[in-house]
């Protein structure tokens, strides 16, 4: 059970075995996609036909690699535009939430925790309709009112931005919050009594300490809203981000062009996944 | 409190703290509280003609007298139950031998090889089970091959391919809060276990299990309100039949553009999570704020 406890070998290798059928299961569908990225055929399938970079830089149909597949790559646009908002929004309200929950007292204070933290437990599909529902009744209100029609209203860019920020702020507060607890208020006292003003005491002692956390926050909230799908689907207009026009086209079935996609796209996240990781380990020196 | 009043004091610092509750007031009351009251209004009322609505209850009573409705809805939550469990006993043994078998470096790097799979997109995930289990797939050639199968073995769309994948997609949110627990539990309590006579089953059953309580709880109320609401996996794995409820949300909503009906399916299914979840809480007797944290 522990290694400090003696126990018979046969189980121990049993154990073991399981432990690595696990890891095993873990990964083969990530090496799969990689793999069939290389694959010169039609399909993202067996049997294999020996390897091919077309998947990538192909430029002949139906041998349209990732680098020329002007649809997909839009998307990817379209979705690194959301992503960026929502983590400049989201770390950003969530710092105000970390100082005001961390910092200050106020009535109703573990009310207003409570509700924040509830985006957590709400599907992702019933908070995307309950926006999608209401920023509607908005728009409609406004346009029978004094007939303006609010296009941002309607599905499309702005409401994706805002239903991941409903929910990706819960995280950038949580992260913020537990970083900005362990900071030693005596610290910006000795700032401020040394002359420093409260604005200055902020930027060169407080937001410095922050910075660990508030650089995690962004990575995390970037991947999430990149790779979010549920909330997503339900307020789409036109334009679509990178998850949505992947689902589409697995749906259709698609040539391994998608594969390629995924290896690049695993690549990149699990780099910010790593990077994330040591900026955040630094802090616990 | 004092520290802070004492820096800015007085009535600056009522105004200060308004405007720093600003951006929290505005982003839950626009995007949480409202939202989900109007759901819940649009959910009861009846569309009479155009741009006319009028009270009813039309459409719960709908998803109760047309079987197809709750029996996705009672399918749903029995598929979400059962891959929670599943998930709890393929992750444990996991998360144990990270937290107390392994010492040192290598703990560290098999924590962090179970994390990296899920900073990559479900989506990728589940297309990677798509090329695994489909009909011109890896395991299906890999038998022909071995020779256990004559033909090619179709092991898409059905519930297991469902279940593989959502335990798949679930395994983060059980392993990590089952690896913070476990290490928090000392090696001479399950010492001292053996010492008094007991063995595996019983060191488990006594000492392990209660100590990690809380963290399987968090695990399971996370995991289980996430394969409620999925979306991708049981619609790619599944095919047509996966029926999860998920998928009559968006048939409301984008296909029929029934949105009363839409709003009515919506609410019934946060009601599940939120009541699943509290009961979880309650049994394991633990709040939200400890949970997610």
């Amino acid at each position: 059970m522990i290694p400090s406890i003696p126990q018979p070998k046969f189980y121990k290798g049993l154990y073991s075995s399981y432990i690595a059928l696990f890891f095993v299961y873990l990964s083969a569908p990530l090496i799969v996609v990689g793999v069939f990225a290389f694959n010169d055929s039609l399909f993202p399938s067996m049997p294999w036909e020996g390897g091919t970079l077309a998947w990538f830089f192909g430029n002949e149909d139906p041998y349209v690699g990732i680098f020329n597949d002007t649809k997909l790559l839009e998307s990817v646009g379209v979705s690194a535009f959301v992503a960026f908002w929502v983590t400049i929004l989201s770390v950003t309200v969530g710092t105000c939430n970390a100082f005001l929950f961390e910092r200050s007292k106020f009535p109703g204070k573990n009310l207003l925790y409570i509700i924040s933290l509830s985006p957590l437990v709400i599907p992702g599909v019933i908070l995307g309709i309950s926006i999608l529902v209401f920023s509607n009744a908005i728009a409609n209100g406004i346009e029978d009112s004094i007939g303006w029609d609010l296009e941002f209203l309607r599905p499309g860019l702005f409401l994706v931005i805002i239903g991941q920020f409903a929910f990706i702020t819960t995280i950038t507060t949580l992260v913020i919050s537990a970083r900005l607890r362990k900071f030693d208020v005596s610290l910006e006292e000795a700032a401020l009594n040394l002359g420093a003003t409260r604005r200055a005491a902020l930027w060169t002692i407080t937001i410095p300490f922050l910075k660990p956390a508030l650089i995690g926050a962004g990575i995390v909230a970037f991947l999430m809203s990149f790779e979010n799908f549920n909330t997503t689907l339900m307020l789409v207009g036109s334009d679509a981000p990178l998850t949505i026009a992947m689902f589409d086209r697995l749906k259709q079935g698609s040539t391994p062009v998608l594969n390629a996609l995924s290896l690049l796209l695993m690549v990149v996240s699990g780099g910010l996944a790593l990077l994330s990781v040591f900026v955040q380990r630094d802090t616990k020196n | 409190m004092s520290k802070t009043a004492s820096i800015t004091g007085g009535s600056a610092f009522r105004f200060g703290l308004l405007l720093l509750a600003m951006p929290l007031l505005l982003w839950l009351f626009l995007l949480v509280i409202l939202p989900h009251m109007d759901l819940f209004l649009v959910s009861m009322r009846e569309r009479i003609s155009y741009g006319k609505y009028e009270f009813s209850l039309i459409n719960y009573i709908e998803f109760f007298a047309e079987p197809l409705y709750w029996n996705t809805y009672v399918r749903t939550a029995v598929m979400s139950i059962f891959a929670t469990i599943l998930t709890l006993v393929i992750g444990f043994p996991v998360s144990y031998y990270i937290a107390k078998v392994m010492r040192g470096k290598g703990k560290n790097a098999l924590f962090l090889m179970c994390l990296i799979p899920f900073w990559v997109s479900e989506l990728v995930r589940t297309f990677g089970w798509m090329i695994l289990l489909r009909e011109s797939g890896v395991i299906s050639n890999f038998l022909q091959w071995a020779g256990i199968a004559d033909g090619p073995v179709e092991m898409l769309y059905n519930d297991a391919a469902i279940m593989v994948g959502l335990v798949y997609t679930s395994m983060l949110f059980m392993v990590v809060p089952l690896v913070s627990v476990l290490d928090s539990l000392d090696d001479s309590l399950i010492e001292a276990g053996y010492d008094l006579g007991g063995n595996a089953f019983t060191v488990t059953r006594d000492i392990v299990i209660p100590h990690a309580m809380p963290g399987i709880a968090s695990g399971c109320i996370v995991v289980f309100m996430l394969t409620l609401g999925n979306y991708l996996t049981p619609n790619l794995l599944g095919g047509k039949d996966s029926l999860w409820f998920t998928e009559q949300i968006y048939t409301q909503f984008i296909t029929r553009f029934n949105w009363e009906s839409g709003s009515a399916f919506g609410f019934l299914l946060l009601i599940l999570s939120s009541a699943i979840v509290w009961i979880g809480l309650k049994l394991s007797k633990q709040t939200l704020s400890e949970t997610v944290g």
